[in-house]
C-alpha cells in the first residue's frame, strides 16, 4: 500500500470518527473557556485533567436532565457565540452574559444567575471614586466584549471616562493595584476574586448595573433550548442550583428573586445599551470612526516599531559582522532567544512580568516588544546583506586607506541596504499584521477594535470586511512605494 | 630603494604559495612579475598591498615595513596609502559612479575639499581617456573602461608604489599597447610600478625588469 493510500485512509478514519462523535446522541457537548478560571470553568489544581467550576456543575445538571453525558469543548471566550452558531457544541456555558445581540442571533436559555457590575478601586480612593461619574478623565479597566465594556463605552461619552480593554480578567486588577488604571468595572464574581487576590483593593457597594448569565445554543436548537430551560427551572425549584452556587460561595439574595421571576414566566429586562440593540448598519456607522482611529494606532505603532527594529537590527548586524568573538556570541544568543520565543510571550513578560520593576505604558511596551522582536529578524537580513557585498570591494577600500567604519558607511552598508530592501518590505507588512498581538496588553489597535465591534453586533461579516480593507489600505501603498525605490536603485 | 621584498614566504592555510622571494624596485622602475596562473603573482601583490600577512621575510615601502594598507601609529594627516592596487577584476564600488569611485578616498581618507578632489578626479579620468564615462555606474562600464577607472582611483591618493594585477586580462591588443604606454608614462612621473601578468609581450613592452615566478619561487 502506498504512503498516499495510507494517508487517505487515516484522514478518512479521523473524519468519520469526528462525525460519529459529533452525532453521538448520548453526549451533551458544552463549550466553555477553561482559561476563564474559577469559579466558572478551570482545570482542577489537584488534577489538571479534571474540570471544576459552577458552569461545569451546571453543565452536568443540564446533561443529567436530558439523559446525556456532558463532554467539554474548549473554545476561547470571545469565540463562544460564533462557535455556538456554527454548532461546534450543543450549549455554551462560561459566564456568558445575556444581551440583546445574543438574543437576536442565538437561542438563549433562561438566566441562571444574576450578577452586579461592580466598580473596584484602590483603598485610598474608596471615598473619591464612587461611581463612573467620579472617574472623569480616568482610566477604567474591563474585559472586552462584556456588558461592563458597553457600560464604559457609554460612560466615555457621558462622563469622559477612558476605557482600557483587557483580554483576561486577572490583569485589570493587578494593574489597578500597581496604579496603571484607576478603577476596574467587571461583574461581582470577578470583582470579588480580584479583591481577594490583590491587597489594597476594595469593591464599591452600589452596583453600576445588573446582568445575567445564560447558556447559548445555535438558533436552530430552540427545541433543545426549551428542554434545557425545563431542566434549569426544575433545578431552581428543587434547590439544586442553589446548592451549586452555595458550594462556590456565590449565593446571595439576588438569586431567589431572579428564580421567582423566571419560574413565574416573567422575562428579564435588559439595560438598553449602545450597539447591542442597534441595526448592523447603524452600528457600523457608529463604529467606523473608532475603527479609523484604531487603524491610525496600528500604523503609528508599526512605523515606530519598524524604525526601532531597523536601528537595533543594524547595530546587531554590525556587531555580528565586525565585533570581537565574545560580542558576536552574545548577539547571536540574543537573536536566537528572540527568534525562538513567541512574540506574545515577550509582550506579556515586558508589560506584566516587569510591572513590579518598571511600569512601561502599554503603547511603549508594545513598541519595545514589537521593535526588539523584529530587530532580531532584521539583523539577520542585514548580516546576510553585508556579507553579500563582494569582498573585493572591501579589499579595494582597505588599500585606499579607508577605516572600517568608513568602508561600512560609504561602501558596504549602502549596497547591503539595497539588497535588504525587499525582505524589509516583507517584514514591515508582517509587522503591520503582527501588531494585532499587542491588544493583549490593552492597546486597542485595528484587529482588537474590530473584534469588539463584531462581538457587539454578533457578526464578523461587516467588521471583518472593513478591517481587511483597512489593513490592505495600509500595506498596499507601502509595497508599491518599496518597489519604486528598489527600481530606482537598480537603475542607479 | 622605494620597494624592497626580502626573502618573503606567503602561506594560504597550510600551503606555501610563495617561497623565499626577493626583489626590489627604485622610483620610476617598472617591474613585471611574470608566470602562469597559480605561480603566486597575485599573492605577492596582496602582501605588498598589506591585504595578506607574510609568513616570513619582510616587505618595505619607502623604508617602512608594510603591515597593512595604512601603517599603524601614523597620524591621519599623514595617512596617504603607500601602495595603490589595481585589481584584476577592478572591484569598483558598485554603489558609486566612476567619478565618485575616484574622489571618495581623497575626500574621506586624505580630507581634501570635495571640490578640489572632484576636479582632480575628472583630470585623472580625462588623462586615462574615460572622462566621458564619469557619471556611469560600474556595471555600465566595459572591462577596459572599468580598469582605467580603477587605475584612476588608485592614483587619486598618490601612492608612491602602484601595483597592477593582470591589467591586460580584459583588454584587446590595441588597448594593451595603450596601457603599456600609460604604465611607462606613470613610471616616468616618479612612481614605482609592479605589474603581475602572464602576458610576456606586455611585460616586455612596459617593464625594464621581469621577475619570473614558478610554483611560488623566483626562477632565473
Amino acid at each position: 500500500m502506498s504512503v498516499r493510500v495510507v494517508c487517505v485512509a487515516v484522514i478518512a478514519a479521523v473524519l468519520m470518527g469526528a462525525r460519529v462523535r459529533a452525532q453521538d446522541p448520548l453526549e451533551l457537548r458544552w463549550g466553555g473557556d477553561a482559561e476563564g478560571g474559577a469559579p466558572f470553568v478551570e482545570a482542577d489544581p489537584r488534577d489538571p485533567a479534571r474540570l471544576v467550576g459552577f458552569d461545569v456543575e451546571i453543565a452536568e445538571l443540564i446533561a443529567r436532565g436530558l439523559g446525556r453525558v456532558p463532554r467539554f469543548v474548549q473554545v476561547g471566550f470571545t469565540s463562544l457565540d460564533a462557535s455556538a452558531a456554527r454548532g461546534d457544541f450543543d450549549i455554551g456555558l462560561s459566564g456568558i452574559e445575556d444581551s440583546a445581540a445574543r438574543r437576536a442571533r442565538l437561542a438563549v436559555t433562561v438566566p441562571y444567575y444574576q450578577f452586579r457590575e461592580l466598580l473596584t478601586v484602590r483603598e485610598p480612593d474608596r471615598g473619591r471614586f464612587r461611581s463612573l461619574a467620579d472617574l472623569r478623565g480616568r482610566r477604567v479597566a474591563t474585559l472586552g466584549a462584556t456588558l461592563a465594556y458597553d457600560l464604559l463605552v457609554a460612560a466615555r461619552t457621558q462622563h469622559d471616562v477612558v476605557p482600557v480593554v483587557y483580554e483576561d480578567d486577572v490583569h485589570p486588577y493587578s494593574d489597578l493595584a500597581v496604579g496603571r488604571v484607576d478603577a476596574v468595572l467587571l461583574d461581582q464574581v470577578l470583582a470579588e476574586r480580584g479583591v481577594r487576590r490583590n491587597a489594597g483593593l476594595v469593591n464599591q457597594d452600589s452596583a453600576v448595573d445588573v446582568g445575567y448569565y445564560v447558556g447559548v445554543l445555535a438558533p436552530s436548537q430552540a427545541r433543545l433550548r426549551d428542554r434545557v430551560n425545563g431542566s434549569l427551572r426544575e433545578a431552581m425549584r428543587d434547590g439544586r442550583l442553589e446548592a451549586i452556587f452555595r458550594r462556590w460561595d456565590m449565593w446571595n439574595g439576588d438569586q431567589p428573586r431572579l428564580y421567582a421571576r423566571v419560574l413565574a414566566g416573567d422575562g428579564v429586562e435588559l439595560t438598553p445599551l449602545t450597539a447591542s440593540s442597534l441595526s448592523t448598519w447603524e452600528a457600523t456607522r457608529r463604529y467606523v470612526p473608532s475603527l479609523l482611529q484604531a487603524a491610525v494606532i496600528t500604523l503609528v505603532l508599526s512605523c515606530a516599531a519598524m524604525a526601532l527594529a531597523v536601528m537595533v537590527g543594524a547595530a546587531i548586524a554590525s556587531g555580528r559582522v565586525y565585533g570581537p568573538a565574545p560580542l558576536r556570541a552574545v548577539l547571536t544568543a540574543w537573536v536566537e532567544l528572540i527568534r525562538g520565543t513567541p512574540l506574545l510571550l515577550q509582550l506579556f513578560v515586558l508589560y506584566f512580568g516587569f510591572a513590579s520593576v518598571v511600569q512601561l505604558p502599554a503603547f511603549l511596551a508594545a513598541l519595545a516588544a514589537l521593535g526588539l522582536n523584529y530587530a532580531a529578524y532584521e539583523s539577520e537580513i542585514y548580516r546576510g546583506a553585508l556579507e553579500a557585498v563582494p569582498a573585493g570591494q572591501l579589499d579595494a577600500a582597505r588599500t585606499l586607506g579607508f577605516s572600517r567604519i568608513q568602508t561600512l558607511t560609504l561602501v558596504r552598508a549602502p549596497q547591503a541596504f539595497r539588497l535588504a530592501l525587499a525582505p524589509m518590505t516583507n517584514d514591515f507588512v508582517a509587522l503591520l499584521k503582527d501588531s494585532s498581538l499587542v491588544s493583549v496588553i490593552t492597546v486597542v489597535e485595528l484587529t482588537k477594535q474590530t473584534s469588539i465591534f463584531a462581538a457587539n453586533i454578533g457578526s464578523w461579516v461587516v467588521p471583518g470586511a472593513l478591517c481587511a480593507a483597512l489593513y490592505l489600505a495600509l500595506s498596499l501603498p507601502l509595497a508599491r512605494y518599496a518597489r519604486r525605490v528598489e527600481k530606482r536603485w537598480r537603475r542607479g | 630603494m622605494q620597494l624592497q621584498v626580502q626573502d618573503v614566504t606567503i602561506r594560504r592555510g597550510e600551503r606555501v604559495v610563495v617561497r623565499g622571494l626577493t626583489f626590489s624596485a627604485a622610483r620610476g622602475d617598472v617591474v613585471a612579475l611574470v608566470g602562469a596562473s597559480g605561480a603566486g603573482k597575485s599573492s605577492v601583490l596582496r602582501a605588498i598591498g598589506g591585504l595578506d600577512p607574510v609568513a616570513a621575510g619582510e616587505i618595505r615601502v619607502g623604508g617602512v615595513p608594510v603591515t597593512s594598507a595604512r601603517p599603524p601609529g601614523r597620524a591621519v594627516a599623514d595617512s596617504r596609502p603607500l601602495v595603490g592596487l589595481v585589481f584584476q577584476f577592478h572591484h569598483l564600488f558598485a554603489n558609486r559612479t566612476a567619478l565618485e569611485n575616484v574622489w571618495l578616498a581623497p575626500v574621506h581618507v586624505l580630507r581634501q575639499p570635495r571640490g578640489d578632489a572632484e576636479r582632480r578626479a575628472r583630470a585623472l579620468l580625462d588623462a586615462l581617456g574615460v572622462g566621458d564615462r564619469a557619471a556611469a555606474l560600474p556595471h555600465e562600464l566595459s572591462g577596459g573602461e572599468a580598469q582605467r577607472v580603477a587605475i584612476a582611483r588608485a592614483l587619486a591618493v598618490e601612492p608612491p608604489v602602484l601595483l597592477m594585477d593582470e591589467p591586460t586580462a580584459s583588454l584587446d591588443a590595441a588597448r594593451r599597447g595603450d596601457l603599456a604606454a600609460t604604465v611607462v608614462r606613470l613610471a616616468g612621473e616618479g612612481r614605482t610600478i609592479v605589474v603581475a601578468t602572464h602576458d610576456a609581450d606586455f611585460a616586455g613592452a612596459c617593464a625594464a625588469r621581469t621577475v619570473p615566478l614558478q610554483g611560488g619561487r623566483h626562477i632565473e
